[in-house]
């Protein structure tokens, strides 16, 4: 390849990803973006301009050594770009999907300053999957078995990081997950048409290939409480995710047809009512309805996108505040306006109405307006008086966050939690305020991001090795 | 006999049977561990209804009266939620008894010993609030007897005096008489059309132990729907301690869903964990009549299906 030089690099145009068709993919639970070919990989590959000191890097949860992948990738050496991803990223397939790239590595990008930033997101998607598909899930190197055993409690992202460390390092690792399926918000929460059950499911193969075991259909705090694991673990990692959902508390919530985010993402996606009656779990018939979803972050996106793919007739965002302030990805935004989501902005509900018995028929929104910047510096938005309507829906979603679920604190006093129900860790070593017992994650930082609960689940793990193999004091 | 059964699972038709042989569900990559599950004991009670001792010896050993259990049948199963009705530490097996109302217990019950449970997970729920009372009244309306059981048993235990109405619509629909018998002071079968016991409802058969000046200090009242609000108005006037057991939809068992949500004194709960077992004159049981009707024509539909499939296979069999 003749060289390029930087200016040349940079002046490509980013590379979009291929993806479905709007109208085809609104009807269908296939993926949406369907990756990078290796041409077209290569060819993004050639704008990153290597810069000396990359900002991409400082920009990402986890630093990934960005360049250095990317490099790999114009090269066409894609099973190195792989391995160095997963130095630092344990889930890099589920990573270049649902990280918000926009927030961090693309948002530094030096190219990003005068041009669109390299696709970093996309290209980390395209290793990952390349490995996966070409190479299968290659399993990492094991350190000599040491005789210590750790106990996972979740098996969400931050659970399954931690595992896949700690089996590295040569300890004995129990996955403990209460439902009957591994993967947490990965495959209860996001949708097959965003990240394909099938990509975690081979991340969960490879770890138990590794020698990792599952036990599925465990609550820990009622199968086991955190004390009797203590018993037989010389160690605990927690990371239960965020697990309890906030209702609107409006009049009317308990109308048929009012679900939380986490119920109707449950029953279409860990249980696969979408596939219903052959899978058993019914899902409210949504063809033909009206949705009304409330929220503006992934998990509103994820709702409503699904609503449309099970036949809504219109599916709307509700949102308090204005498009700036969602925090969904972007990509996500744009996919659900392509798809024909329709966006209300700067409302609030009020009330839901529903039939004599019992069915949803309405809700009753208050318009709002942008007001004084609050603590936060964002415009509060106020409501405007008599500015009042009532949307005909049969459906809502309510998608505006979610708590800490209870179990495992009030099944240990001695875990200190915060008022929100948030476990207190040590921010370098991710011990809590019990000797042996770590935690990571939505658990210990509220609802926040893939990566993020990743990157806790690897810091704990490195921290537990150390106090299994000396013995530490707490 | 044994019955058989079959579904459509991603295009192929399943027997029900073989996929039940755990290790035969391997195929598909699910997590499958140890040896568990296993069904050791199934028989009939009574028509539709069926008891089932199950190989889980941590639930065994941990649950508590009036705590449950969420099961799935196969692969793409439903989760439901049933009462742990007993449970036995020394072989480890807990009991449920499940009455066949749909597709998903319907088909539980074609299962027979020897066989497994795809998952099973517990136990989910807080345990009922078993102290000395003095008198307590259980009261149970078919299949709700099985789930009164356990928690009659433990108020015995705890020095109370026990004593229960069993009530059916007919004779065969009265349930767990000879259990009820071993572990309470008095009971009292009631059924709707007379045939066995006392001829009227249950809240009749307690109308007159009240009026009979028995001094009863706790009610436990477990069935269907209007059987508990009706046993609630019974009691009120009277400012009778009044427990029911609520009995909505469920998904998870953990708290995460929301789905199971209930309101009692006019706060939102959510039954999974913050019951089943709530004060009876501060439920709203209109709520949950109307809420346990969301799916109902979904589960026609799930039903239908399975009995076209299930019609198959018998004509298959009998060919
Ligand atoms: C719909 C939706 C869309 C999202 N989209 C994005 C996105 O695009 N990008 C992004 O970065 N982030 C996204 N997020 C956020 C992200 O998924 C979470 O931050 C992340 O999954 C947190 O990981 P975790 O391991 O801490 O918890 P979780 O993924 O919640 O996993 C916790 C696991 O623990 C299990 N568990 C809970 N209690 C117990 C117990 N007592 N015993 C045993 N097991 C237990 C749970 O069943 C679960 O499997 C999204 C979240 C949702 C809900
Ligand atoms: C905490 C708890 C404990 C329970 N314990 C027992 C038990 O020990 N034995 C037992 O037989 N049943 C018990 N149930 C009820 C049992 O879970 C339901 O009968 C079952 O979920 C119905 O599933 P299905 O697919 O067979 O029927 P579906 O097709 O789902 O429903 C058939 C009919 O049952 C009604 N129904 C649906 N879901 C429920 C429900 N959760 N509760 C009551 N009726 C429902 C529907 O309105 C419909 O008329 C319990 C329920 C709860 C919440
Ligand atoms: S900041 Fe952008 S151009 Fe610079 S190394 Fe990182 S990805 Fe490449
Ligand atoms: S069943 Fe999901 S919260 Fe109770």
């Amino acid at each position: 390849m003749a060289e390029i030089t930087p200016k040349e690099r940079m002046a490509i145009k980013r590379h979009h990803m291929l993806e479905q068709d709007a109208d085809v993919r609104n009807k269908n639970f296939s993926e949406v973006n369907l990756g990078y070919t290796v041409e077209l990989a290569k060819e993004e590959a050639l704008r990153c301009i290597q810069c000396k000191k990359p900002l991409c890097i400082g920009g990402c949860p986890v630093s990934i050594n960005i360049p250095a992948f990317i490099k790999k990738i114009e090269e066409g050496d894609f099973k190195s770009a792989a391995a160095i991803l997963k130095k630092d990223n344990a889930l890099p397939a589920v990573c270049g999907r649902v990280c918000p790239q926009e927030e961090q590595c693309e948002k530094v990008c030096t190219v990003g300053k005068k041009n669109a930033p390299v696709a970093i997101g996309y290209l980390e998607r395209f290793a990952a999957d390349w490995e996966r598909e070409n190479l299968g899930i290659q399993l990492a190197e094991k350190k000599p078995n040491s005789g210590k055993k750790v106990a996972i409690v979740g098996g969400g992202p931050a659970g399954l990081s931690c595992a896949g460390d700690l089996i590295q390092m040569g300890h004995d690792v129990t996955v403990f997950e209460a439902l009957h399926d591994i993967g947490g918000v990965l495959i209860y929460g996001i949708p097959e048409f965003r990240l394909p059950k099938a990509i975690v499911r081979a991340e969960v193969e490879g770890l138990k290939k590794m020698g990792v075991e599952f036990r599925t259909n465990s609550v820990i705090g009622l199968t086991d409480t955190i004390d009797e694991l203590l018993e037989e673990y010389d160690a605990i990692f927690i990371g239960v995710g965020a697990g309890l959902p906030y209702f609107l508390n409006v009049p009317g919530e308990q109308l048929n047809g009012v679900y939380s985010s986490n119920e109707y993402l449950t029953r279409v996606n860990l249980m696969k009512a979408y596939d219903f009656p052959r899978s058993d779990t019914p899902m409210f018939n949504i063809e033909g309805k009206q949705v009304a979803v409330f929220g503006g972050g992934n998990t509103a996106m994820d709702a409503v996108r699904t609503s449309l793919r099970l036949g809504a007739k219109r599916a709307m965002i509700l949102y308090r505040r204005t498009e700036a302030e969602m925090p969904a990805r972007i990509e996500e935004i744009k996919h659900a306006k392509e798809e024909g989501v329709e966006f209300m902005l700067l409302v609030g509900p009020i009330e839901f109405k529903g039939t004599d018995d019992g069915w949803l028929r309405s809700v009753v929104i208050q318009k709002m307006e942008l007001g004084e910047p609050d603590a936060s510096g964002r415009r509060r938005p106020v409501p405007i008086e008599d500015a009042i309507e009532e949307i005909p829906i049969e459906v809502a979603v309510i998608a505006i966050g979610n708590g800490s679920n209870p179990i495992i604190s009030k099944t240990t006093p001695d875990l200190n939690v915060n008022k929100w129900g948030n476990i207190l860790v040590d921010e370098n070593s991710m011990k809590s305020s019990k000797k042996g017992v770590f935690a990571g994650g939505d658990i210990v930082t509220g609802g926040a991001t893939v990566i993020l609960a990743m990157g806790a689940g690897r810091k704990a793990a490195k921290a537990i090795d150390e106090y299994v193999r000396n013995k530490e004091t707490w | 006999m044994h019955s058989s059964t079959i579904f459509l699972f991603h295009n192929y038709v399943v027997f029900l049977k073989p996929l039940n042989l755990k290790k035969q569900v391997c195929y598909r990559s699910k997590i499958i561990w140890i040896n568990m599950n296993r069904i050791i004991e199934a028989r009939f009670l009574a028509p539709d209804i069926k008891l089932f001792k199950i190989e889980a010896p941590k639930i065994a050993l941990k649950r508590k009266a009036g705590q449950f259990i969420i099961l799935r049948v196969h692969p793409d199963g439903e989760r439901i939620p049933l009462t742990i009705a007993d449970s036995d530490t020394k072989d480890g097996t807990i009991t449920i008894i499940v009455q066949g109302v749909g597709k998903t217990t319907k088909q539980l019950n074609t299962l027979e010993a020897g066989e497994y449970i795809q998952d099973l997970v517990g136990p989910l729920g807080k345990a009922s609030d078993i102290e000395f009372y003095g008198t307590a009244v259980s009261i149970g309306g078919g299949v709700g007897t099985a789930i009164a059981y356990p928690t009659a048993k433990a108020l015995k235990e705890a020095g109370n005096k026990v004593i229960s109405i069993i009530g059916g619509r007919t004779k065969e629909l009265v349930l767990l008489e000879d259990e009820m018998k071993a572990v309470c002071d008095e009971v009292y079968p009631t059924t709707d059309d007379g045939s066995y016991g006392f001829h009227g409802f249950v809240t009749q058969k307690l109308q007159e132990l009240i009026n009979e000046g028995i001094k009863i200090d706790l009610v436990l009242a477990i069935g269907p729907i209007p059987m508990m609000s009706a046993v609630a108005e019974v009691t009120r006037p009277y400012g009778i301690k009044t427990i029911v057991s609520l009995n909505p939809i469920m998904i998870d068992g953990t708290g995460m869903c929301g789905g199971c949500r209930a309101i009692v004194d006019d706060k939102t709960v959510f039954v999974c964990v913050d019951g089943p077992e709530f004060d009876a004159h501060k439920v709203n049981f209109n709520i949950l009549t109307k809420r346990n009707r969301m799916y109902l024509l979904q589960e026609k539909i799930s039903y239908e299906h399975f009995c076209k499939l299930d019609k198959m296979v018998k004509e298959t069999v009998s060919n």
